[in-house]
């Protein structure tokens, strides 16, 4: 198999983990799905000392679900951008000791 | 694996952050001693750390029916050692807790020790191991990234257990509560993890074969 063949699979791969779930599993009256761990653990940490009141409230949160879903947009694109920039770099800089790699363009 | 502000109490809020200090501190001084030494791998760090930051980033649905994301650790463990990745982990866990309320900054040290701290020293430790046990590098990567991220969750659970034993049955009945939670939704995501983890350092050696192999010899291509 050729890189390009492994990577595909690769890619593949991880959208099947995350579409299986996604498409499988429906609500049983009206419960929650997909809700995050961490939500879930804080539930359980009530349910074992119940009564347990945080003694420390975040400084700053985001004042609504989209701000939030913005932050975390952001978050995402910041890296992303980063290992894309890293990628293109290397990319355009050994382009032209390989000719195969970039359809002979380079110095 | 993030542990909600003021989610533990005081005493192990210290104590986490006293165990974690060292290793941010060491992983800083060596991190900085690096990229004096070796300017070439700042765009690498960028990415190991950009790894990272999308990653965990993204909440990713899981057969368990609830929702939990990646850490991104692996990579940047593999290429930078344990020690500088560990504060990479640790920098995107405090803009987390700075601008999202997502974990906090009294429970950062015991965040930064699950996911950049135990994460970064077990995708190391894996991936050693598989190259002495002569498993093909893409393999050992694959090892190195899956349990990285399982391991995390793994030492979050462990953390809560100990701060929150139950009144009935202790530390092992908290600890199987919390891993039930954690640990099993992650396990189809550490895959992802490791298969993700595969495809860019697949890209970076499609590209900067040379660098790559610089960095980390293992990787060296073997062209037919």
């Amino acid at each position: 198999m050729n890189r390009r063949t492994i990577n595909a699979l690769l890619v593949a791969g991880t959208l099947a983990l995350a579409a299986i779930p996604l498409f499988s599993i429906r609500a049983v009256d009206g419960e929650e799905i997909f809700a995050g761990a961490d939500g879930q653990a804080q539930t359980a940490i009530g349910e074992i000392r119940p009564g347990y009141e945080p003694w420390f409230s975040p400084r700053w949160e985001p004042p609504s679900g989209e701000i939030e879903s913005l932050l975390f947009g952001l978050q995402a694109a910041l890296g992303a951008g980063f290992v894309f920039y890293c990628l293109g770099y290397w990319r355009g800089r050994n382009s032209g000791r390989n000719p195969s790699s970039l359809d002979g363009a380079g110095t | 694996m993030h542990i909600m502000e003021g989610y533990l109490p005081l005493e192990h809020a210290l104590g986490w952050s006293a165990i974690s200090a060292p290793f941010l501190g060491i992983g800083l001084w060596r991190l900085s001693r690096r990229i004096k030494e070796d300017p070439e791998s700042r765009l690498f760090l960028g990415a190991s750390g950009g790894f990272a930051f999308v990653l965990s980033a993204l909440k990713l649905p899981s057969v368990t029916g609830s929702c939990s994301h990646l850490t991104g650790i692996g990579l940047g463990a593999i290429l930078f050692g344990p020690w500088a990745m560990g504060v990479l982990g640790a920098v995107v866990l405090l803009f987390q807790a700075l601008f999202l309320a997502h974990g906090g900054l009294t429970t950062l040290g015991a965040n930064a020790f699950s996911m950049a701290i135990a994460g970064s020293w077990i995708a190391w430790a894996v991936w050693r191991a598989a190259l002495a046990c002569k498993v093909p590098p893409s393999g050992a990567v694959f090892l190195a990234a899956t349990l990285s991220d399982l391991g995390t969750y793994v030492v979050t659970s462990l953390q809560l257990a100990l701060a929150f034993p139950d009144p009935v049955s202790g530390f092992a009945g908290s600890a199987l509560k919390f891993l039930g939670i954690f640990a099993v939704t992650q396990i189809p995501l550490a895959v992802s993890e490791g298969l993700l983890t595969v495809l860019v350092l697949n890209l970076l050696r499609g590209h900067a074969a040379e660098q790559i192999a610089r960095i980390v010899p293992a990787l060296k291509e073997v062209r037919p």
